[in-house]
């Protein structure tokens, strides 16, 4: 009798099948890819370039995702800090930010405070935009958060990003630090740098994941 | 004569196959999805929604996203606590709130932190929202990042952002930040109001790696 329709049993499904149909009837719900995890280990700098390393950061995505996860300080009372390149080998595109903390600290008397910070934004500088402020190093000291950016490829337009964090400052002081901006550039950008404002990142992980 | 292709209309395509092979598309559309949802819990008429299972070190971080929370009474706090050993939500913590507001008659429209809102060094259960509304369209919306819960040497941070429309018919949107000042573990995460239950909504647990 002629095959008329195959049944799942009829494959060997161990194998391996390079489908490259369309697929249909399915909604895809996948939008976060998980491209480089970095963990630093006494780092001057962990750098993300397009490129290098299995690092993505070119027009595959139109938004990036970069999630900081409990980032140590060898020194006390240091600012975490971001930077991108815009072409050449400096991380040093032009930009200018704004950033407003949140903060209150543990005897609840000292701080208890929203303000915006000109200590930390940046005007069409191509110094380091501030994530975290005054972050303490003790050993159960650190900092956590997200920084989204935009297009980086872009070659229209400037590149927008923005950045949430909680920190543990020095003088035991949660400040949640809101960051936001734009590279004033059209050349695309191509890496992003992650340093502290002095001294290494003693340990800590860095997730970059590109959005669709 | 031997078949050589399959079309797709040979195929049954109702039928679940289990491939276990190598996906070879291109590697640019097969990166895994980060984000896995791990449980919802759905309020009923519900003192406390509580997570107690799956916060682990699994995924260096998880995400509790909340829908449509419609508490019991009007103009309470919509809280969260964490448990850090024991069975008790009781992690040491010190939080800081700010939120801004704009009521629907635009007489008041502000941003400000709110000494009300925050916990130092405190047990208690921290604010999502403030003076949430009852009324039967009223409900909060938000999501609650927890970072490395499962680490024993480094404080666990938190960062959320929620909107809720207030008693007093106001949008606000909350912004919650802080850390369980603790090395312990945190296992476990409790929702509530401040007084009466939560009526209804869901909220989400997702496992980020």
């Amino acid at each position: 009798m002629a095959l008329s329709k195959l049944a799942a049993n009829s494959f060997d499904l161990t194998d391996n099948y390079a489908l490259t149909g369309t697929v249909t009837g399915v909604v895809s719900t996948q939008k976060l890819f998980l491209i480089k995890n970095i963990d630093a280990s006494s780092s001057g700098t962990v750098d993300f370039v397009n490129g290098a390393s299995g690092v993505v950061l070119d027009n595959t995505y139109k938004t990036y995702l970069f999630r900081c996860v409990n980032i140590h300080p060898a020194t006390d009372n240091v600012a975490f800090q971001i930077n991108f390149r815009d072409g050449g080998s400096n991380y040093d595109a032009t930009k200018t930010t704004t950033f407003f903390d949140s903060g209150h600290s543990e005897d609840d008397s000292t701080v208890a405070s929203l303000a915006y910070d000109t200590g930390a934004d940046v005007a069409q500088g191509t110094g380091n935009a501030r994530l975290s402020r005054n972050q303490g190093n003790g050993s159960d000291e650190c900092c956590s958060g997200d920084v989204y950016l935009f297009n980086p490829s872009s070659t229209t337009f400037i590149k927008h990003f923005n950045s949430d964090f909680s920190g543990y400052d020095r003088n035991n002081i949660n400040y949640r630090g809101m960051g936001g901006g734009y590279c004033n550039v059209t050349a695309a950008i191509d890496a992003v740098r992650f340093q502290f404002s002095s001294g290494n990142i003693d340990s800590g992980r860095i997730a970059l994941y590109g959005i669709k | 004569m031997a078949l050589s292709k399959i079309q797709p209309a040979s195929m049954d395509l109702t039928a679940n196959y289990a491939f276990t092979g190598t996906n070879s598309i291109s590697s640019a559309s097969s990166g895994a999805y980060e984000e896995k949802k791990l449980a919802t819990l759905t309020a009923s008429s519900s003192s406390t929604l509580s997570f107690t299972s799956s916060i682990d070190n699994t995924y260096n971080i998880y995400k509790f996203r909340f829908i449509n929370i419609h508490g019991s009474e009007d103009r309470k706090n919509f809280l969260i606590n964490f448990r850090d050993g024991s069975s008790n939500f009781d992690a040491t913590k010190t939080t800081s709130f700010f939120q801004a507001s704009h009521k629907e008659d635009d007489s008041e429209a502000q941003m400000s932190y709110n000494t009300s809102g925050d916990l130092a060094q405190s047990t208690s259960a921290a604010n999502l929202d403030r003076f949430v509304g009852n009324d039967a369209d009223q409900h909060i919306c938000g999501e609650l990042f927890l970072f490395d819960p499962s680490s024993t040497t480094f404080v666990k941070h938190f960062i959320a952002r929620s909107i809720t429309i207030e008693g007093n018919n106001a949008a606000q949107d909350a912004f919650l930040a802080g850390y369980c000042n603790v090395t312990a573990a945190i296992d476990g995460v409790q929702f509530s109001m401040s007084s009466g239950n939560i009526d209804s909504g869901t909220i989400e647990m997702y496992g980020i790696n």
